[in-house]
């Protein structure tokens, strides 16, 4: 699956889109940030607030909890500041 | 309905007047323009935006299409910028026509409130000082909330 990050998640982890084969366990939108979160420190860091993040599978904004399904492309985004 | 994301500059001025000239009979428009802030105590050099174009476009489009619902609106148009911008220069522009001012001013407020909290934008300040994100605001959430009730 691809993974999208934004702003300052982006920078946290220096990294604006990575390819994750997720194990079995990763079901839903939270369990993909759970699973970054343990993956290594800078995962730990960058989503030490995982509650402020919203998620969007296919370019589609989805509640917490929401399982990925047959979606290819889940974006992790902070909290937004435009206008 | 009009809904632009772009990281090439607009003319305000000449978007208004497009806007106009579209439906001039219409009897009320409202236009708000949101420039980059950069005020003598806190000075700005930049402001870079980063965007989720795809995902701003219906994120957009779904905000105006409620706003339309809503306060029966004879049109709308949100155009917002993405990129390194200047202190002056337009972010975003919404305009709202309407057969009264009432549903004009308060379609193109809540466009405004929604497009704060909910549209893939991110700001980033850069300052003599260096760079910093700009902080999401608990008012900009309140201000969103008063729609909702």
């Amino acid at each position: 699956m691809k993974v999208l990050y934004f702003a300052w998640l982006r920078e946290r982890l220096n990294l604006s889109e990575e390819d994750i084969a997720f194990p079995p366990e990763v079901v839903t939108t939270g369990d993909v940030i759970a699973f970054l979160a343990a993956r290594d420190e800078a995962g730990a860091l960058a989503f030490e607030r995982p509650a402020i993040f919203k998620t969007a599978l296919d370019a589609r904004i989805v509640p917490h909890g929401t399982p990925l399904a047959d979606a290819k492309i889940i974006a992790l985004l902070p909290p937004m500041t435009g206008g | 309905m009009d809904i632009r994301v772009s990281e090439t500059p607009f003319d305000p001025g000449a978007e208004s007047n497009a806007f106009l000239d579209r439906g001039k009979a219409a009897g009320a428009a409202v236009t708000f323009t949101g420039l980059v802030r950069s005020l003598p105590d806190d000075p700005i050099i930049a402001l870079t935006l980063e965007c989720y174009p795809e995902l701003a476009i219906r994120q957009l489009t779904a905000i105006a299409t409620e706003a339309v619902t809503r306060f029966s609106l004879a049109d709308i148009t949100v155009i917002h910028r993405y990129g390194r911008m200047l202190p002056g220069e337009p972010i975003v522009q919404v305009m709202a026509l309407s057969a009264h001012r009432q549903a004009a001013f308060d379609g193109a407020q809540m466009v405004m409130d929604y497009l704060k909290t909910d549209a893939p934008f991110w700001k980033k300040e850069t300052t003599a000082t260096g760079e910093h994100w700009v902080e999401a605001k608990s008012a900009d959430d309140s201000a969103k909330a008063r729609w909702e009730a």
